[in-house]
């Protein structure tokens, strides 16, 4: 008996630490019952609409529009995220200014701050009677309900995945490193385009697709400065709300299916970053 | 390169780390500087290579005032303690950086950057492994791929800070005599940080001794272990014991006796006895000696370790003899007198005088024994 | 002699080191001025017109927008939902964070993933799940209707869509801090006799409890102005099943700004103080919070 426990196929390893059976019971029934049979009845839902009825609905004008408006918007947002958050990342570990802590701190205030509070103050904001929108509409500017303004709402949506992902690993830079491109004679401006930055590169697109995934499916923020016409600044989010309150069931969850799938795949794809990142580099993003 | 360091002040806020240090570094010397941690060895390494600016003092290579020129216009060669490659870079990438960032003007072509790295590769015995990532190298490896890219960019001097410091004791050891051969075909001036006196006396053609910020003393291995300058250096190169010891007309007396030794030109007075365990000689019937019981006994290696109570007020002296002739010594009491010894008197206000005179006893005992 | 040479150039060469690793003035000035103004931008004016709009009118406006009938049951209502959501998923994430941190099991990393499944779902889709669950359409709905059981457009509809939302909060702050702990103290703690329940309490709890407030903070945060999922749950039934959030676009709908304002002032009130104590937290016990955080 005790040989063949040596050989058989174990699905623990054994330890002296007791619990494991409550704990991992506890763990897997709370997750059956609230992430995976709701999920589950989404997937089997739209399955059973079939095939072809599930790609028309899918490929429906005005859906196809949203899915895209939705896409389109986060990918732009997530690019100016990368851009601004890896500044802000850089000046918060780098630098030393008045008030660092505070702004510090401020970086999580998306995290903390419910989505309909800053949808409200980014359109009380960026409309044309705003503070900002005031101050554009002169020039022919508009942000609030155009595309624009889902950008806006986006950017401060996901603003916090880059700088948080970015900042430890730039904390962590050594500053021998640094020292190394110098007395190999790069001047400041080689050294950080051709050693920091490509360091940063992983966790860069990581916080890039987090920033992008959570603009794809972001609701609260987006629909009170978005204007919501359908086929020009009209979500997708959005849509499965009207198609609900519309009743048509079967549109909704179609639509809900195809931004799964998507979202999945950004899952796939920033896992794929990191362990990519892992095995060369010897480190996670 | 020659390279010449012309009283060179350090402070780190009020800190000194370097008071007025000045030392030639001869061309094509291998030089070592060794030191406690604390000691400013580090810093004089990286004043050196411009990573710090002096409070005081100049820096030449060759002719050429160098203090003025910043660390990516000195032209010099850093290998860093944790090797600092770049790990987004493949081996290949990392060794070519310092050529790919000259300005075009005085860049090679790319085939010709390709071709010096992957010679340096050869050179350090990494053919093969140009498209690895520095993530995939064991330690002995990077530290290699850092000589290789240190040594890309032709350095005036090549400076390596700890070289071996990360490495464990096996590795250690083959990377010192690669160092030495590296060096002696290459033949770049080259200054290694370094706090282990093995790897200093092994490796280097000079080593600086430095302690406190100043450096202590200068010269070849042989000379640092045989004749030390300073008490300093008596006891942090090798195993060494000290005795407080008196002067009277010349004879030097521990204790309520005298020892057997003279230094004739002394003035009276008291004085610290440095000697060598090793540096001794047994005496049967001690008409004037050192003698003590042996509270301990340890066969180390080829000889023999006794561990003597000279008396309660001194610490123990250790002293190493033939096993042979130790045997019959065991828990007895052992008479013996110093071969090689130097004395050094209590006052420090004036160093430079006392070691001189501290010096020329231990010649006279030396040719007296 | 060798004082006048180093005096004399004891100024000159402190700019060359500095070139070395770092920026020049002029771009180190710059790119702060850039990452302030973005932050001010995108970040404090926001915050600061939520407190600005609510105040328009003066404090007198303000409180009595707060005391409506409406917006006091909002309160009280998402006040209730954060009480059964938060503690369901603190005991899931301790359990979850125990199996997955002390253990070593097949499809643990499998696990892991599917435990994050929730952050990368739209808040829309999450409650749209529970109403294709529920729902006068589902399976379970008319079911559970006979029986006079409601869940959609009601608190446990509610609930249900919380907890899915902040389902990994808890767990994914503790899981990076247990494995890192290790187990070596729970095995001294076992070899001394202690029971597995005594273990946890007296060694396992204290040494996570900052990590645990840490994650609790957050996953209150979010149960508290969840939004996009509990709006496809809750029906907009005014005094019933409508939460603060809820209230605010409600209300903002009505173009009625300063209450909208006011409900939405009292929800970044919320959000500043979470900001504080997860601040002093970081400050505080940075070595007892998990030190890889992304959400």
């Amino acid at each position: 008996m005790a040989f063949r426990n040596s050989t058989r196929w174990q699905f623990r390893q054994p330890s002296v630490i007791p619990g494991f059976g409550l704990a991992l019971g506890v763990t897997l029934t709370w997750l059956t019952l609230i992430v995976l049979i709701p999920l589950s009845g989404l997937i089997w839902r739209s399955s059973g609409l079939g095939w072809s009825k599930f790609f028309a609905l899918a490929s429906d004008e005005r859906t196809v529009n949203a899915l895209t408006i939705s896409f389109g918007t986060a990918l732009v947002a997530a690019v100016i995220n990368l851009i601004f958050g890896v500044v802000l990342a850089w000046v918060l570990v780098r630098y030393r200014f008045p008030g660092k802590r505070i702004i510090d701190a401020m970086v999580d205030l998306p995290f903390a701050l419910p989505t309909a509070v800053a949808g409200i103050a980014l359109t009380a904001l960026y409309a044309p009677n705003g503070w900002i929108g005031s101050l554009l509409e002169p020039l022919g500017i508009k942000i609030a309900f155009t595309p624009a303004g889902i950008v806006v709402a986006l950017v401060f949506v996901g603003l916090p995945f880059v700088v948080r992902t970015v900042q430890p690993i730039m904390e962590e830079i050594d500053k021998e490193v640094e020292e190394a491109a110098a007395t190999l004679g790069a001047n400041r401006y080689q050294t950080i385009s051709r050693v920091l930055l490509p360091g940063l590169l992983p966790a860069g697109l990581t916080g890039f697709a987090l920033a992008f995934a959570r603009g794809v499916g972001e609701y609260g923020s987006v629909i009170f400065i978005a204007g919501n016409l359908p086929y020009v600044s009209e979500i997708a989010p959005l849509l499965i709300i009207i198609r609900l309150e519309e009743f048509n069931y079967p549109a909704a969850t179609a639509i809900a299916a195809v931004m799964l799938l998507l979202s999945f795949l950004m899952l796939l794809v920033i896992n794929m970053i990191q362990s990519w990142s892992r095995r060369r580099y010897g480190n996670g993003a | 390169m020659e390279v010449r360091v012309q009283n060179i002040r350090k402070e780190f806020g009020r800190f000194p780390a370097l008071d007025d240090v000045s030392l030639d570094i001869r061309s094509g010397e291998l030089i070592a500087l060794l030191g406690p941690s604390g000691s400013g060895k580090t810093t004089l390494l990286r004043l050196v290579a411009g990573l710090e600016s002096p409070t005081g003092g100049m820096i030449f290579f060759g002719d050429e005032d160098a203090s003025k020129k910043s660390v990516q216009e000195r032209n010099i060669g850093f290998v860093f303690q944790h090797y600092a490659l770049f790990r987004h870079m493949t081996v290949l990438d990392n060794v070519a950086f310092g050529l790919k960032v000259r300005p075009t003007n005085r860049r090679p072509p790319a085939a010709e950057i390709r071709r010096r790295a992957l010679d340096l590769l050869d050179l350090v015995q990494l053919s093969g492994l140009e498209k690895r990532y520095p993530a995939q190298l064991s330690g002995g490896q990077r530290q290699r791929v850092a000589l290789a890219r240190a040594m890309a960019v032709e350095p005036n001097v090549l400076l390596l800070d700890e070289p071996f410091g990360a490495l464990d004791a096996q590795v250690r050891k083959e990377l010192r005599r690669w160092l030495r051969e590296i060096h002696d075909r290459t033949g770049h001036t080259t200054i290694f940080v370094t706090h282990d006196q093995e790897e200093a006396l092994e490796l280097a053609d000079r080593v600086v001794v430095m302690s406190k910020g100043a450096i202590e003393q200068v010269g070849t291995p042989d000379d640092i272990y045989d004749h030390p300058v300073s008490p300093f250096v008596y006891g942090f190169i090798g195993q060494s014991n000290c005795l407080e010891v008196s002067l009277s007309s010349g004879e030097i007396w521990f204790e309520d006796r005298p020892i057997g030794l003279r230094a004739a030109s002394e003035p009276d007075g008291s004085a610290t006895l440095y000697f060598r365990p090793h540096d001794i000689e047994l005496i049967d019937g001690c008409g004037g000696c050192l003698a003590g019981l042996v509270t301990n006994s340890r066969r180390v290696a080829g000889t023999r370790h006794l561990e003597l109570d000279l008396g309660r007020t001194h610490p123990t002296v250790e002293i190493e003899l033939p096993p042979e002739r130790a045997a019959a010594a065991d828990h007895a009491r052992i008479a013996f007198r110093p071969t090689k010894w130097t004395l050094f008197r209590k006052e420090e206000k004036l160093p430079e005088i006392q070691r001189s005179v501290a010096t020329q006893t231990s010649e006279l005992a030396r040719t007296g024994t | 002699m060798a004082h006048d040479v180093g005096s004399a150039s004891i100024s000159a060469p402190s700019t060359l080191v500095t070139a070395a690793t770092s920026e020049t003035r002029f771009a180190r000035t710059t790119l702060i001025v850039i990452a302030l103004a973005f932050v001010a931008l995108f970040l404090l004016l926001p915050l600061a017109t939520v407190f600005i709009e609510a105040f328009r009118k003066g404090p007198a406006e303000f409180f009595s927008a707060l005391r409506d009938a409406e917006t006091f049951s909002a309160i009280r209502l998402t006040l209730l939902v954060a009480a059964i959501a938060v503690p369901l998923n603190l005991v899931f994430g301790v359990a979850a964070a125990w199996a997955i941190a002390k253990f070593e099991f097949k499809g643990k990393a499998f696990l892991t993933t599917l435990i994050d499944l929730p952050f990368s779902v739209s808040p829309v889709i999450s409650g749209l799940v529970f109403v294709l669950l529920f729902g006068s359409h589902s399976l379970l709905g008319p079911v559970l209707q006979s029986y006079g059981i409601q869940i959609l457009f009601a608190v446990p509809g509610l609930v249900l869509a919380t907890v899915f939302v902040t389902f990994p909060f808890v767990a994914r702050e503790l899981i990076p801090l247990m494995q890192e702990q290790g187990t070596s103290d729970e095995e001294a703690a076992l070899s001394l006799g202690a029971t597995g329940w005594q273990t946890f309490w007296h060694v396992t709890l204290p040494n996570i409890k900052w990590g645990l407030l840490y994650g609790v903070l957050l996953c209150n945060a979010r149960a508290m102005g969840e939004f996009g999922a509990v709006s496809v749950v809750s029906g907009h039934i005014r005094g019933q099943t409508n939460t603060m959030p809820l209230q605010v676009e409600i209300l903002y709908n009505e173009y009625n700004f300063v209450a909208a304002f006011a409900v939405a002032a009292l929800l970044a009130l919320l959000a500043l103080v979470t900001l504080v104590l997860k601040t002093a937290l970081e400050l505080r016990y940075s070595d007892e919070i998990a030190a890889s955080r992304r959400h």
